[in-house]
């Protein structure tokens, strides 16, 4: 009974809302109020006082946080979403608010734990390759349907489904026929996914995948609404038409504007839910966003301009949030052209040169830590390997890399030149130009930087005739090691460097049967052994995210994939 | 009058097609597609988006299906924005850049031949020189600077303004971009009203209107008013033009959804029918924003007038 007793309940109004719910001043009202009580009375009072403390507590891990009377959110939130459709949208910004909109069979929580989604429990088997999820009887979607397995079995294979032009089909890879189904050689009624009833479903896996439990909380595996898809067509994940299953439902979308999400009364966990509203504003000026939360009109910053960072270090201190986050900036060589062609040498000694210290303290000044290795730090079930000469002074470092320059077949009668390409960006531009003085002042090299458009860059990149140098980088889509490990198995499609190594896939490939953590796990760090010796790119720092979050802002706790999701979000009393 | 508009409209549509012509190959000219990303697609999925939108087709087939398209007044679905169509997209940013511009315009227009031709009435006075000082000021400091100061005093230090967002259009937030957008425009209508009143001023038709002892007041709005804004008017066709369609920055700053923003960020992401839909729909109302001013020159011109009927 006491259950459905949220901190809405019981806080209706203003008033209420700014008393603190404290074990003392609870007890302690109730004794001014009940002097001329027996004591026996008084006593059950207490004893019903502390059990609406210990509900209270419960209710709400921060029982100290006094919610404001009006619970609306305000975020930033980069560019217009594509779409909301969470099959037919990439990047970030559609991400964001898919994760309100929707929910999968995995969820997590405030700072990234997973937790059961619209699944309540999940088994595998002992070969790790047949999931058996068992899914909440309460789960419904926004118009009070229930959420079933057989809807998840008709998103999945819509996602996979060549005619549905996913950008993100590739998630779901690890399931059964799943690639061949993308490549349109198998039916997709074949995905390794039956119901077995309304509320067991049973995944079939090609091999043991200890990331795929992780994998389920990427927007892409999110469910959709058959009847309302079947019927809007690709006017379905619009105001009116859209039907999701998450702590929030679409009320209004006015297109670069905003998107505003209303709580959706039927989610199954709406009685801990506490936003009633949540904005979404689409600024892709990051000054213009600062501006907006320095005025009050925006309580979660979603990019930083760097060049506010000193200003901001200094003012907003309290309310900055940088924090690791899974992802890799680094150069790819081209391996497939000279100079770097068949040149492993050179390739070592431009990247011993680049004193990453220097970039990330001077240059960036934003937390970021140099990179040595490929993974990043901090990945789930690993252990990254890095280079032996991070630990060697500059100096040592220098003097190697002459060496192995001059053996590379360069030196002063034949100075190298090459060129950095890179996205048309400040802060890119900064880097190119502190490496480039890097090489040219231990190596002698003169280096052109050469800057284009993001699309044109992204053609030139993938083609392999043009570049020789460039920038890139990487946000994992879920946290594992394999998630960085695949972008340079041969056949990968962000393999813009053309990098191929026949062992090195090998590896990968072994990895993927494994079902032993611990093996599987010495398997990627002997392959990122292999890869970080054969330099096909230059790892320069790992990324980090960056917000700003009012003080008033409860519930947010920073994790390393920058998930935030706004049923874990509250306004305090301020 | 009727004739010489359908005249000039049947003129309008070889102009148009050059437009869409020249800007439906310079746009797939751009390197990179509108489904290149980080992550590269699955051959068949490539394929299919390929294939939905007519892209696996030789370009001079896929005109043929645009030009098909448009004529039924269709500018296709956007690639981008999946769930909008352009027509609709056009739809929604249209009326908030038209709004825009057209207050700017106004609030410009007002002011700016109010102060010009004060100035120009008191010719070679201190209100003379410190409105073409101002002005000066107002036509040298670009809206990119001028924006992000007023948000600083208004919004940031004095908070009586929003910053930026468009509040389904409520008033408080249309302030500081209409102001950010008229302020060039006062400036350059003052100069030039100031200039041409000084002009109309020492003509013989005013000076026989002074020694027939008309009141200063009525002389100017009756007599030297008509004549002082033809230069205005002939300047405000294009830069209404100008102002709806190119206020890119102000509403990038302001984070308003008007039209320029789509045109950007369409262009940016090859959002071909997006970019395409904009131009086409641009180029119209350019021509259109032409006729009227031509028209408008005839009421206010006599000489021209009685030309158009000659001819």
């Amino acid at each position: 009974m006491c259950e459905g007793l949220g901190l809405n309940d019981l806080m209706p109004c203003g008033k209420q809302a700014t008393m603190t719910f404290t074990k003392s001043a609870l007890i302690e009202r109730l004794d001014n109020e009940t002097k001329n009580m027996s004591p026996l009375t008084k006593q059950i009072l207490q004893l019903i006082s502390l059990c609406a403390y210990i509900l209270l507590s419960s209710a709400n891990s921060h029982a100290a946080d006094v919610l404001a009377p009006t619970q609306v959110l305000h975020r930033g939130n980069g560019s217009e979403p594509q779409s909301l459709d969470p099959h037919k949208s990439e990047g970030v910004p559609s991400a964001n608010i898919q994760k309100d909109l929707y929910e999968g069979l995995v969820c997590e929580s405030p700072s990234g734990e997973l937790v059961p989604g619209v699944a309540s429990s999940w088994s595998v088997d002992e070969k790790n390759m047949r999931y058996l999820f068992t899914l909440r009887k309460n789960a419904k979607w926004s118009n009070g349907d229930p959420v079933t397995a057989e809807d998840f079995v008709y998103s999945w294979r819509r996602i996979v489904d060549p005619k549905t032009g996913s950008y993100y089909a590739q998630t779901l890879a690890p399931v059964l026929n799943a690639e061949d189904i993308i490549k349109g050689t198998k039916k997709v009624t074949s995905l390794g996914i039956r119901a077995i009833g309304k509320y067991q479903l049973e995944v079939r896996l090609k091999g043991p995948t200890p990331y795929f439990i992780g994998l389920l909380t990427h927007s892409s595996t999110y469910p959709v609404h058959k009847a309302s898809v079947e019927k809007h067509g690709d006017r379905f994940a619009r105001v009116g038409n859209l039907i999701g299953n998450g702590a929030f439902a679409l009320k209004e979308w006015s297109i670069q504007s905003h998107i505003l999400l209303e709580r959706n009364p039927h989610y199954w966990d709406n009685k801990n839910t506490k936003l009633d509203k949540v904005y979404y504003y689409p600024i892709e000026d990051q000054s213009s966003e600062l501006k907006r939360y320095r005025a009050g009109e925006i309580d979660i910053v979603e990019g930083i301009p760097i060049s506010q960072m000193p200003w901001l270090r200094k003012n907003l201190k309290q309310e900055l949030r940088l924090t690791p986050y899974l992802g890799i900036y680094y150069f790819g060589y081209n391996v497939t052209q000279p100079p770097f062609k068949d040149n492993k040498k050179l390739r070592q000694a431009l990247s011993m040169v680049i004193d990453r210290k220097v970039l990330t303290e001077k240059i960036l000044r934003t937390g970021e830590l140099p990179a040595y290795s490929w993974v990043p730090p901090n990945v789930t079930n690993y252990q990254h390997v890095e280079y032996e000469w991070k630990a060697w002074p500059m100096s040592r470092r220098i003097k190697y890399a002459k060496e192995l320059i001059k053996q590379a077949g360069y030196g002063k009668g034949k100075p190298l030149s090459v060129e950095i390409r890179y996205n048309t960006s400040e802060n890119h531009k900064k880097i190119a130009i502190v490496v480039a003085s890097m090489w040219k002042k231990h190596l002698g090299v003169k280096t052109k930087l050469h800057n284009e458009e993001w699309k044109v860059f992204l053609a030139n990149r993938k083609t392999k005739k043009h570049t020789q140098v460039f920038r890139s980088g990487w946000i994992a889509d879920y946290n594992d090691a394999f998630s960085f490990a695949e972008l340079l198995h041969s056949n990968h499609g962000v393999n813009d460097s053309g990098y191929s190594n026949p062992e090195y896939d090998a590896l990968l490939a072994q990895s993927a049967k494994e079902a032993d953590v611990d093996k599987r796990r010495k398997l990627l760090q002997q392959a990122e052994k292999i890869l970080l010796n054969d330099y096909p790119v230059i790892p320069i720092y790992y990324y980090m995210s960056k917000h700003l979050v009012k003080p008033y802002v409860g519930g947010y706790k920073d994790n390393a994939m920058d998930h935030h999701y706004s049923k874990h979000l509250y306004i305090k009393a301020h | 009058m009727l004739e010489y508009f359908f005249r000039r409209l049947l003129g309008a549509i070889p102009t148009i097609f050059i437009i869409i012509l020249v800007s439906f190959f310079l746009i797939r000219l751009a390197p990179g597609g509108p489904f290149d990303f980080d992550k590269t697609l699955a051959p068949e999925i490539q394929a299919n988006l390929d294939a939905k939108f007519h892209l696996d087709e030789p370009v001079y087939v896929q005109f043929g299906y645009y030009l098909k398209d448009i004529l039924q007044g269709d500018f296709g679905p956007s690639f981008q924005y999946k769930n909008y169509t352009v027509t609709e997209l056009i739809a929604q940013g249209f009326p908030v850049s038209v709004q825009l511009g057209l207050s700017a315009m106004a609030l410009a227009l007002l002011l700016g031949s109010a102060a010009g031709i004060l100035a120009a009435y008191r010719q070679n006075s201190k209100f003379d020189y410190g409105v073409m000082t101002i002005s000066m000021l107002g036509i040298s400091v670009p809206n990119f600077v001028m924006a992000p100061i007023l948000i600083l005093i208004f919004a940031i230090v004095f908070s009586f303004l929003p910053a930026g967002g468009w509040n389904d259009g409520a008033f408080q937030n249309r302030i500081l971009p209409i102001v950010t957008l008229a302020l060039p425009q006062i400036a350059y209508i003052a100069r030039i009203s100031r200039g041409s009143m000084i002009e109309v001023l020492r003509s013989p038709f005013i000076r026989t209107a002074f020694s027939k002892g008309l009141p200063t007041f009525y002389i100017l709005t009756r007599h030297a008013l008509k004549p002082t804004l033809l230069p205005v008017i002939s300047y405000m066709g294009p830069a209404i033009a100008g102002i709806i369609t190119g206020s890119v920055v102000v509403e990038q700053i302001y984070g308003i959804p008007g039209l320029g923003r789509y045109f950007v960020q369409g262009a940016l992401n090859r959002d071909y029918t997006l970019v395409m839909g904009v131009v086409v729909f641009y180029g119209v109302f350019i021509i259109l924003l032409n006729l009227i001013v031509d028209l408008l020159y005839g009421w206010l011109d006599p000489q021209i007038r009685l030309q158009a009927r000659k001819t």
